[in-house]
C-alpha cells in the first residue's frame, strides 16, 4: 500500500488517482489489481507472474517518485439526479434536526456542493464522496438498517454516498436517485470511479418516475 | 449434460476462481473459498483449474446426474464418493451428501465444467450482488445445471492424489500470518491466544472470539483496500478474518494477514473450531506459496500425460 497521507483533501486524491491511472496505462509485471482509496493506492500482485518481489517494490517506488508534487487529475464530471421527497428520505428530518436546517435547506445545500469520488467500495460501485459541506455533517445511525433500497443517497459523518445495490447500511438516507450506479452486465459496470467529480440535481417525484 | 438438483443443501452454489482486477470498482474477488480444493477437483477431471464447479457448505446437496459423468470431490469430508480422486458415474446416479463430516466446504467438479454465463469476467455466484452462477443465488431443488462438453477425457479412475501436497486441514489449525499494517500497535499477548470460530462466519468473513486484542494507539484510520486473509480488529477487539466475498475497502486496524498458502485452512473452518496464529516473514510466505504452486504444477503435468 502506498499512502499519500491521511484525510480527504483534493491533492491526495489527485495523487492516488494519477498513480492508479499510471499503473493502469503502463502496468508493472505481476500486478493484478490497483485500488485507489482516499489518499492510498493498494497494489495486488500475483507471485507466479512476478520475477522478483523486491524488483516490484523498487519499480513502484520509482513510479511514485516520478509523480511531481503538483499532480492534478480532472476526472469526469457526473451530475446525479436525486429526489429528496419524504418517501425516499426517511432520515431527512433527523438530519434537519441535527443540523438546525429545514429539510428543503438540507437538500439545497447538498446540491450546491461539488464532490470528489474518494473511494469505491463497501458494495460494488458504492462511491464515497468527499466535499460534504460542514453544515451537513451528521453522525451515522446508531443502529444500521438491515435493508437500504438501491439508489438511496446517504450522509455518513463527513461523507455522502449512494447505495448502488440494496444492502444493509448505517448512513442517513436523504433522497434517492433513479440512476443505475452499478450494472454487472455492462462493459463499464460502475458509473463512478475514484477522482470523478459529482454534483447532485434535485428532481421531482414526477421526474423520478419518468426514469424508470 | 445436465444435473438435476434434488435438494440444494444448506448453501450450495456455483463457484470458480473469482473475478480479479475489478477491486477498484468495489467488486470483491469472490470465487471458491478454498481455491486449492476447487483447482484440484478441476484438474482431476481434466478441466481448466478455473472451470466452474460446485461449492457446498456444511450440509451438502442431493444431485441426480441425467447422463454419464466424470467427477471429483475435494475439500471438506462427507458423502459416499471417496474424495481427492476422480470417479465415473452412470446416467441416473443420485448422490446425497447430507451433513458434512469434517471441514466446512466441499467441492464438486464435473468434466466439462458448469456452463453458466460469464458475469464481470467470472462464473462464480456473488450472493450479495445477486449475479453469477447462472441465477445469482444458491441452488434450490428443481434447478437443472448444464455441464459443458469436456475438451478431453482422462483415463485415471485408479489415480490418487499425493497427500503430501494437501494443506494441513484441521479443526484446530495454526494459521500462518504476516504482520498487518497496524500489527505493531497491538499487545503481543494476542499471539498466545486461541480463538473460537463463531456461527456468524460466512463467505465475507470468519468471525473469531477470544481474549480481546488491545490496540495501544487510538484513533480512526483512513480506509484503504483490504483482501481475503486480512485480520481486522473492530473496536470490540474480536478479530474478523476477511474471506472471498469481503468488501474491497475497510477502515479497521489490520493486525495481520493470513498467508495465501493457508487460506484453504481458513475456508474449511466451521463454527466451534479453534484457531491459533503464528507469525512468518513475507519471504517465508512467498516461499510457501511457490512450493504449493510447484506441487500443483507437478500434479498438472502428471495428469496431462493421461489425457486421451
Amino acid at each position: 500500500m502506498i499512502e499519500f497521507g491521511a484525510g480527504m483533501d483534493a491533492a491526495m486524491l489527485d495523487q492516488a488517482r494519477v498513480l492508479a491511472d499510471s499503473l493502469a496505462m503502463e502496468p508493472l509485471p505481476g500486478v493484478v489489481d490497483v485500488v485507489p482509496a482516499f489518499g492510498t493506492v493498494t497494489v495486488f500482485y500475483d507471485l507466479l507472474k512476478l520475477r522478483d518481489y523486491n524488483e516490484l517494490r523498487t519499480a513502484l517506488e520509482q513510479r511514485v517518485s516520478r509523480l511531481s508534487g503538483n499532480v492534478r487529475s480532472e476526472g469526469r464530471e457526473v451530475v446525479i439526479p436525486v429526489c429528496y421527497a419524504a418517501e425516499y428520505a426517511p432520515d431527512l428530518r433527523r438530519v434537519a434536526m441535527h443540523t438546525g436546517l429545514e429539510p428543503a435547506e438540507v437538500a439545497a445545500l447538498h446540491c450546491r456542493a461539488e464532490y470528489r469520488v474518494a473511494a469505491v467500495g463497501f458494495t460494488p460501485g458504492f462511491p464515497y464522496l468527499a466535499g460534504l459541506p460542514e453544515g451537513l455533517h451528521t453522525p451515522r445511525l446508531a443502529k444500521p438498517r438491515t435493508a437500504v433500497p438501491a439508489g438511496s443517497v446517504g450522509l455518513g459523518g463527513a461523507q455522502t454516498g449512494i447505495y448502488p445495490l440494496a444492502s444493509p447500511g448505517g448512513w442517513n438516507l436523504i433522497g434517492r436517485t433513479p440512476m443505475t450506479l452499478f450494472n454487472a452486465a455492462a462493459v463499464r459496470a460502475a458509473l463512478l470511479r475514484v477522482g470523478d467529480r459529482v454534483r447532485f440535481r434535485s428532481i421531482s417525484q414526477e421526474e423520478f418516475a419518468t426514469w424508470k | 449434460m445436465e444435473i438435476k438438483v434434488v435438494h440444494g443443501g444448506m448453501l450450495s452454489m456455483i463457484q470458480d476462481l473469482g473475478r480479479p482486477g475489478l477491486r477498484a470498482m468495489g467488486v470483491p474477488v469472490g470465487g471458491a473459498m478454498d481455491g486449492f480444493a476447487m483447482r484440484v477437483a478441476n484438474l482431476l477431471v481434466g478441466n481448466a483449474e478455473d472451470a466452474a464447479g460446485l461449492e457446498m457448505t456444511m450440509v451438502g446437496a442431493e444431485l441426480e446426474f441425467l447422463e454419464d459423468a466424470f467427477v471429483a470431490v475435494t475439500g471438506a469430508a462427507g458423502g459416499e464418493l471417496e474424495p481427492w480422486r476422480p470417479h465415473r458415474l452412470r446416467a441416473g446416479t443420485r448422490l446425497r451428501w447430507g451433513r458434512l463430516d469434517a471441514g466446512c466446504r466441499l467441492y464438486l467438479a464435473v468434466a466439462g465444467g458448469f456452463d453458466v454465463p460469464v458475469t464481470l469476467g467470472g462464473r462464480g455466484t456473488y450472493l450479495r450482488g445477486g449475479w453469477g452462477g447462472g441465477q445469482g443465488r444458491a441452488l434450490r431443488a428443481g434447478d437443472v445445471i448444464t455441464v459443458a462438453r469436456p475438451a478431453n477425457t482422462l483415463s485415471v479412475e485408479n489415480w490418487r492424489l499425493d497427500p503430501r501436497i494437501m494443506p494441513a486441514y484441521a479443526a484446530s489449525p495454526t494459521l500462518r500470518v504476516v504482520q498487518g499494517a497496524q500489527g505493531g500497535e497491538f499487545d503481543r499477548e494476542w499471539w498466545r491466544g486461541e480463538y473460537a470460530v463463531l456461527r456468524q462466519s460466512d463467505r465475507m468473513g470468519i468471525r473469531l472470539q477470544g481474549a480481546p486484542l488491545v490496540r495501544a494507539v487510538s484513533g480512526d484510520l483512513i480506509s484503504s483496500a483490504v483482501a481475503p486473509g486480512a485480520v481486522q480488529v473492530p473496536p470490540d477487539g474480536q478479530p474478523i478474518v476477511l474471506a472471498a466475498d469481503a468488501q474491497t475497502i475497510g477502515g479497521y486496524p489490520l493486525v495481520a494477514h493470513v498467508i495465501s498458502a493457508d487460506l484453504p485452512l481458513l475456508a474449511q473452518l466451521r463454527p466451534g473450531d479453534q484457531v491459533r496464529f503464528i507469525e512468518v516473514t513475507l519471504t517465508e510466505a512467498h516461499r510457501l506459496t511457490l512450493a504449493r504452486e510447484h506441487a500443483l504444477a507437478i500434479l498438472r503435468q502428471g495428469l496431462a500425460q493421461k489425457h486421451r
